[in-house]
């Protein structure tokens, strides 16, 4: 807990750090007609720097060593969700909205879930297809598409 | 039939509002003018009533407006109290509504004066009172709660500046340069942050099976309601005055909350599932959702992107908004504010009835339930600007939620300073390009002055408490400062 | 599809070349004229409701309800960045028959001002639907009657005066009065939308405004705003009503200018000589309906239907005035 504290806080402090040497480049003073583009940028930056520190001390002076930030167990449970999740968008990219979660569902459903393969299936394909009935055919509003979508013409 | 349309509608996240309205528009062209507005503006209450569903249910607000619903309404949801929240929020909702209706009948070309009084000291002001109201939300560490309000700030700065047109804080790269859509942003930190959550817990959103929902309950909550009518005053006023400006119905959801907090009898119980905590940022964000119409019609400029979309429809229908509508086109006028009437009392009635209905989606199992919330998070992170980039932030964001959750920081200073810093920067720097760099126009004003000061006093209102506090303390009236471990 | 539309085609149209083809509203066209095979992504530069999405939208149900296009035409919003997410994300489209563009004057003042790289040279040109007219306006209780009343007036008081605009477009149309008349400067404050930016004049929150007539009109006709001089070498003559009482700057100032907004369409880079021609066509049968004219009349644009090499040489006139305002005034971002 305390380490993922830490790490934390160093992470806005860089955060800060970066807010406040990009908006100097801008101009962050106070022109003629008010504060410049960078002005609340870079006090922003400042403010937030030293928020980071006052935390990074506070977690490195704290005796609370005890808990991990995750249990193992947690750790394969969030996983389990996560993975699946930034593979589905990688997925997204590359195939196209629809085929990706047709995948995605039925994989998700079948190998996390284990449910079985005729409610896999009704959901995994039903999704895909109601949404594009209802983004393309009616509300014509285009999803992320892929070469399959559109060698089927779409 | 609007109705039904519309609240399908919001209940999508991305698709609520505006798109929506902006999709079914073309639909419209071939009606009378009336007609169109009435199935239009139905379409409108039903996207408002949608937008608290997936809140409750799920934790993603489908509109910047429903944020404030989620802190309240989802922890009652989890707590197996779906159904309760659901009809308070749609009840607040439709309260807020019509008291605003009202007013809008009464006093509505007094209402479009008033309106065009406020200038851009005048929002800064009222975004500094937004501020105030919430000051102390969350959080028990207040550096951390700092930090997640200066992260908000800065997110919202990025991208191009409105006053001076430069590209900041992009680090050279364009994907940086469109800046964070809010939207995108409260999907990820919101909607992903917390089925992480809840997967680490191991929690399987508990509560839901015993989340049998029979209509008996809508009327024992009602009851329960009519004890807490001071919030529903307060939330709809504040609503239907912040409603007048871009941006009005989520800052006044925000406010509503904070002050509903502020004057709770019991604000420990807030953020954890207190009724009021529903009631006050719904009746205030549908309050300033009707209100939001009234500068739209009277002066030509929308209080919000669906008034804008229903602005850009009076037009095609061959109407020109401005003070003149009144007059000039009456039955068309009319004809709006009655279909507000009816439209807000048939959509509460489809609502409630489908109460127990939303609530079942929550018995559906975990394994299929969260990549299908996966999947709508991801189409509402696609949708408002077509963007694969989006997705991606949105996935960021889930993670920063869901580290943010696990080391207690606050999301909504956040949220708050994400929605609105923008707009308070530009009010604040139009401001001071009008005075040529004087602070003195805030004050000098007479709306504005009185704003700010209340805004003052607010802010120091806490710290006047934490003194006398801190003098009485050992006391038994003075609660003993908590102490961190 | 095909086969049902040569149905239609009737034998004087099979001899016209495309372009004038596609005047005719009823849907007879070339059989081996090009087609969208797909929807067509209609990109806007700016979120739902603001002015361009409006125009877009407007333009999709006249599309629609006059069944122009065989496929639908889908409103694509991209407002990130002024305008520079669009105007990219159009860039990278290259050869795409199914992407088209929607855009004012942003498509110069962005990338300038920004310093992106994209020049309009890089899209297709399809046509110009109008132009928009810029009014100077003031406050209707304002004692000033004339351009030249208020101008002096300015000129006395150097900064004293608040010009109010939409973001950096209407800084440009500011400096252009600055510049030709010589000897003022006003105090710009910059605005999201033009319909704001018009009730804050009702509000008095700034002392004039360079709107386009829509965004004032409702709010001229109620005596609230009074137009002072059309920033444009000829009076608005084309349009019934109180339009063509209102002075040009030259008359009421001496000082000859003219800046107009374009709404013009763009295709995606390299776009096929065939395509460019369908979508001409569609623009122009728009720009014929009832609807259309009567949007045009309503908002006094100008309407005339430009395109192919007078098209051009109009963005090419637009973008030497920008380059030539901007640099004097200091907005080119320095790379």
């Amino acid at each position: 807990m305390r380490v993922a504290e830490i790490i934390t806080a160093a992470v806005l402090c860089a955060i800060g750090f970066a807010l406040t040497a990009e908006s100097w480049s801008l101009g962050s003073g106070w022109g003629k007609a008010g504060p410049e583009a960078g002005f609340f940028p870079f006090w922003l930056g400042v403010l937030l720097s030293l928020t980071a520190i006052t935390l990074f001390v506070q977690a490195t002076l704290s005796r609370d060593r005890g808990k991990p930030f995750l249990e193992r167990e947690q750790l394969v449970r969030v996983a389990k969700v996560a993975i699946p999740t930034v593979a589905a968008v990688a997925l997204i990219q590359v195939i196209g909205l629809y085929f990706a979660t047709a995948l995605y569902l039925t994989g998700y459903m079948r190998w996390i879930g284990r449910h079985s393969w005729s409610l896999v299936l009704a959901v995994g394909l039903g999704t895909p297809l109601l949404t594009f009935a209802l983004f393309e055919i009616w509300f014509l509003t285009p999803m992320r598409k892929g070469p399959i979508e559109i060698w089927l013409g779409f | 039939m609007g109705i039904v349309f519309g609240t399908v509608i919001g209940v999508l996240p991305g698709l609520g509002g505006p798109n929506g309205v902006a999709l079914l528009l073309p639909i419209t062209f071939s009606m009378e003018p009336t007609s169109a507005i009435i199935f239009v503006s139905c379409i409108y209450w039903g996207a408002l009533f949608g937008g608290a569903i997936t809140s409750i249910l799920f934790n993603i607000p489908g509109e910047s407006w429903s944020v404030a619903t989620t802190f309240d309404g989802h922890p009652m949801a989890r707590d197996g109290e779906a159904g309760k929240a659901l009809t308070t929020a749609f009840t607040s909702s439709f309260v807020g509504a019509l008291m605003a209706v009202a007013m809008i009948t009464f006093f509505a070309s007094f209402l479009a004066d008033v309106a065009t009084k406020f200038g851009p000291p005048e929002i800064f002001a009222i975004q500094l009172l937004t501020f105030a109201s919430i000051i102390g939300l969350g959080g028990s560490n207040a550096f951390k709660s700092l930090a997640s309000a200066l992260i908000g700030f800065g997110l919202a700065a990025v991208g191009i500046d409105i006053v001076t047109g430069e590209f900041r804080l992009t680090f050279g790269t364009l994907e940086l340069a469109r800046g964070f859509n809010f939207i995108v942003a409260v999907i990820g930190l919101f909607g992903i942050g917390d089925i992480l959550v809840s997967v680490e817990e191991g929690l399987r959103f508990i509560g839901v099976a015993r989340a049998r929902v029979r209509l008996r309950e809508v009327f024992s909550t009602w009851r329960e309601l009519l004890g807490h009518w001071r919030v529903f005053l307060f939330g709809s006023f504040v609503g239907f005055w912040m409603g007048f400006k871009p941006g009005g119905a989520t800052a006044a959801s925000f406010m509503a909350y904070g002050f509903a907090r502020r004057f709770s009898k019991n604000p420990e119980r807030m953020g954890k599932g207190a009724i009021e905590g529903i009631i006050a940022p719904e009746s205030a964000a549908h309050s300033a959702g009707v209100s939001a119409l009234l500068p739209m019609l009277v002066l030509g400029i929308p209080g919000s992107a669906t008034a804008a979309v229903i602005l850009g429809g009076l037009l095609i229908w061959g109407l020109q908004p401005g003070p003149l509508l009144f007059t000039e086109k009456p039955e068309f006028v009319w004809g709006l504010i009655a279909s507000m009437y009816s439209g807000n009392v048939i959509g509460v009635v489809i609502v409630l009835t489908c109460v127990p209905l939303f609530a079942a989606i929550l018995r559906i199992p975990f394994a299929i339930l969260t990549p299908l919330i996966v999947v709508i998070c991801i189409i509402g992170a696609y949708a408002p600007s077509s963007s694969m980039v989006d997705v991606w932030y949105m996935l960021g964001f889930g993670f920063v939620g869901y580290i943010f959750k696990r080391l207690d920081y606050p999301l909504a200073p956040m949220v708050l300073a994400l929605v609105l810093g923008d707009m308070a920067e530009t009010a604040l720097r139009q401001s001071l390009i009008m005075s040529r760099g004087s602070v003195a126009i805030f004050f000098d004003r007479p709306i504005s002055g009185t704003i700010m000061v209340a805004a003052i006093a607010l802010f120091l209102l806490p710290a006047i408490g934490m003194i006398r506090r801190r003098i009485g303390r050992g006391s038994p009236a003075g609660p003993a400062i908590p102490r961190g471990d | 599809m095909v086969s049902d539309v040569s149905k239609h085609v009737s034998r004087t149209t099979v001899v016209i070349i495309a372009l004038v083809l596609s005047i005719v509203a009823a849907p007879s066209r070339d059989a081996a004229a090009w087609e969208p095979r797909n929807p067509v992504e209609f990109v806007v530069p700016a979120g739902t409701g603001g002015g361009s999405d409006v125009l877009a939208r407007f333009l999709v149900s006249i599309i629609d309800k006059h069944k122009l296009s065989p496929k639908p035409l889908v409103v694509v919003n991209k407002p990130g960045g002024g305008g520079a997410e669009a105007l990219l994300y159009t860039k990278e489209k290259k050869e795409d028959p199914h992407t088209i563009m929607i855009t004012p004057n942003l498509l110069f003042v962005t990338p300038l001002h920004t310093g992106i790289p994209f020049s309009w040279k890089d899209l297709t040109p399809i046509s110009l639907l109008a132009e928009d007219l810029f009014i100077l306006w003031v406050n209707a209780e304002s004692p000033y009657m004339t351009a030249k009343q208020y101008l002096d007036a300015v000129k006395a008081k150097p900064l004293g005066f608040k010009m109010g605009g939409t973001a950096q477009e209407d800084q440009v149309v500011t400096h252009l009065l600055e510049s030709a008349v010589g000897g003022l400067q006003f105090n710009y404050v910059p605005f999201k939308g033009g319909g704001e930016v018009c009730v804050n004049l009702v509000g008095k929150h700034v002392d004039s405004t360079v709107n386009n007539p829509s965004e004032c009109v409702s709010h001229w006709k109620a005596g609230k705003v009074r137009p002072l001089a059309v920033l444009d070498r000829e009076r608005a003559t084309w349009v019934e009503g109180q339009w063509k009482d209102i002075p040009t700057t030259k008359e009421a100032l001496g000082a000859d200018i003219q800046y107009l907004m374009l709404r013009a369409i763009f295709g995606a880079p390299g776009m096929k000589k065939d395509v460019v021609e369908f979508y001409t066509g569609l623009m122009k049968k728009v720009h014929a309906t009832p609807e259309f004219q009567k949007y045009l009349a309503d908002n006094a644009l100008k309407g005339s239907f430009v395109t192919g090499a007078e098209f051009v040489s109009k963005l090419d006139a637009a973008d030497k005035q920008h380059v030539e305002v901007m640099t004097k005034h200091g907005m080119v971002k320095k790379k």
